[in-house]
């Protein structure tokens, strides 16, 4: 287990508390003393034994490519980012070494060649910075290393 | 698991839809109540509308596409049906076969003993990229959406998954697509009612009348395999891999097993419901099967009393070629890794041993998100009363099913339906 408790002031286990850690380049989960388990995204609630008194848990980011798919018809926000049919990009599904899975886009794959891209692939976490002012805000991304 | 029991039986005693399609001169109103007419025909003998008790509307996001909410009382009023009792059921593209489950607990509890359920959806007022966020919505939009993901893209993920696992190739997925474009050429209110063949030669006739260069596709393989005519969406999945954007409504007479022969001589009872849900798609242990489609197929055949095997005929969830191959294994249809050869060996066919989506499914008959469950209990309706016309599957079909899902499962939606006369 690579993940470390977190000692700072205890953050509310949100969406908001999760981009807000993003923002200080910390991808952060939760952890269940009881059932020794992580959770990303982070869950304030335990599925297995409900219990609510969960702690913040820093993961280290190194993971490894379980699924993905290279997208030509891009949503609107990824078009605003550049991306579409003359720029496909990667989004899978990552399991980290902490024993947890997360959706995010994959970095430094070649997209228009899906067909060599390997499940299995060693990855690390990144963020990435999108839009301006206060618009600004860390996306969780991973980068095949 | 326990065995759930319904508390009283139910019956369909009527089904009908709109034709599925891009209407731009029709709002979901217009399409419901060419469904609610096309029902009132398919009731064999007489029935007052008046005779309704409640209802029941499935319909994903009217907010998002036609910028109505608060639509089951619409639905109601356009039918003369206010001032009963009107819900609407949102489970994104389950919302209809929720709502179908839903009348059948409302009668099953003794409440009522008449209830209409309905499905609606108009998605072509909003250009493609609009659906496609719209859709979209159906997914966790903190935690998934912002990774880039589609809904092309989260079943193109599990394809992926499901190919190294198992060795299937893109290529495989075509069957799905061509199988049921056979099926769906046969159904006059599918949307793309055309099989892939007949399309590629309307492609090479109209390139001829235009003066264009022909293509020289040797068949509709190297067809499908054309970049241009059959453009990436998301890897491995093809635009022939996914299902169309769709207008369409669906509506269906629910009545107690009591009063079923007062309607017809030929009801179709509801013998089975199973309804599960399932966390995020990188949440679950297994990417290559939908574990709330298990559980809802297992609580339905327990409370039906039958197997997988006993299924004759099936209209199953294929929103993306590879979501009809992962359907049939999580049906308990054939093991898991197996769909994909079954759909090659054309196990799945009209007259193979197990024929799934004898409508075309949504990938031919079309995908209006919040009508396509109950648009599968009017196949079944007409494949196990014999009046599915060309399509129709030969000899005695005594038990269907149908199977609907929502988003990448987290919600899944199975029915058991039987006819005993």
């Amino acid at each position: 287990m690579t993940a470390t408790k977190s000692t700072t002031t205890k953050r509310a286990f949100t969406a908001a508390s999760f981009d807000q850690y993003l923002n200080e380049k910390k991808l952060m989960g939760s952890h269940c003393a009881n059932c020794d388990a992580n959770f990303l995204p982070p869950r304030a609630i335990c599925p297995d034994c409900y219990d609510d008194q969960l702690e913040w848990v820093e993961l280290d980011g190194k993971a490894k490519l379980a699924a993905f798919t290279s997208i030509y018809i891009a949503p609107t926000a990824m078009i605003n980012e550049g991306y579409g049919r003359d720029k496909p990009y990667v989004a899978g599904v990552v399991e980290l070494d902490d024993g947890v899975k997360i959706s995010a886009q994959i970095l430094g794959l070649d997209a228009a060649n899906p067909e060599e891209i390997k499940i299995g692939t060693p990855l690390q976490a990144e963020f990435i910075e999108r839009g301006e002012g206060d618009e600004k805000r860390t996306f969780l991304a991973f980068r095949a290393k | 698991m326990s065995k759930k029991k319904l508390n009283r039986g139910v019956a369909v005693v009527g089904a009908g839809m709109s034709k599925f399609g891009a209407f731009s001169d029709k709002s979901s109103r217009d399409l419901f109540v060419e469904a609610f007419q096309s029902m009132r025909k398919s009731v064999d003998k007489e029935f007052n509308p008046a005779d309704i008790e409640t209802i029941y509307i499935g319909n994903f996001s009217s907010d998002l596409f036609e910028a109505q909410s608060h639509t089951a009382p619409i639905m109601a009023d356009v039918a003369g049906l206010a001032p009963r009792p009107a819900v609407r059921i949102e489970d994104a593209c389950a919302s209809s076969g929720v709502a179908l489950r839903q009348g059948i607990l409302a009668i099953a509890s003794g409440l009522y003993d008449i209830a209409l359920v309905g499905g609606i959806e108009k998605m072509t007022n909003l250009p493609t990229a609009e659906v496609t966020d719209t859709l979209a919505a159906a997914a966790d939009t903190l935690f998934e959406v912002p990774a880039g993901f589609t809904f092309p893209g989260f079943y193109a993920a599990i394809a992926s998954a499901y190919m190294h696992k198992y060795g299937m190739q893109p290529e495989h997925l075509m069957n799905v697509a061509i199988k049921n474009h056979e099926n769906g050429a046969l159904n006059p209110n599918a949307q793309f009612g055309v099989t892939i063949p007949d399309w590629m030669q309307g492609r090479i006739a109209s390139a001829k009348k235009k003066g264009k260069p022909v293509p020289t596709w040797s068949d509709h393989w190297d067809y499908l395999h054309d970049a241009r005519a059959n453009p990436m969406i998301a890897w491995p999945l093809r635009l022939f891999d996914c299902s169309p954007i769709t207008d369409g409504a669906v509506a269906l007479l629910l009545v107690s097993e009591e009063i079923a022969n007062q309607f017809t001589d030929h009801p179709i009872h509801i013998i089975g419901s199973g309804q599960a849900s399932d966390v995020a798609l990188h949440d679950r242990d297994d990417l290559t099967s939908i574990a709330a489609a298990r559980l809802a197929s297992q609580e339905a055949y327990a409370m039906a009393g039958v197997t997988a095997d006993d299924i004759r005929v099936a209209e199953v969830h294929d929103c993306f070629t590879i979501a009809e191959i992962v359907a049939t294994e999580d049906l308990g249809f054939f093991a898991p890794g197996d769909g994909y050869k079954a759909a090659e060996d054309q196990v799945t066919a009209r007259d193979g041993a197990k024929p799934i989506n004898t409508s075309g499914g949504l990938k031919s008959k079309g995908h209006p998100v919040g009508a396509s469950g109950a648009g599968q209990a009017v196949e079944i309706f007409k494949q196990m009363r014999g009046l599915a016309d060309e399509r129709q599957v030969a000899g005695d079909i005594p038990l269907g099913l149908s199977h609907n899902v929502g988003g990448t499962g987290g919600t899944c939606v199975v029915h058991v339906y039987e006819r005993r006369n």
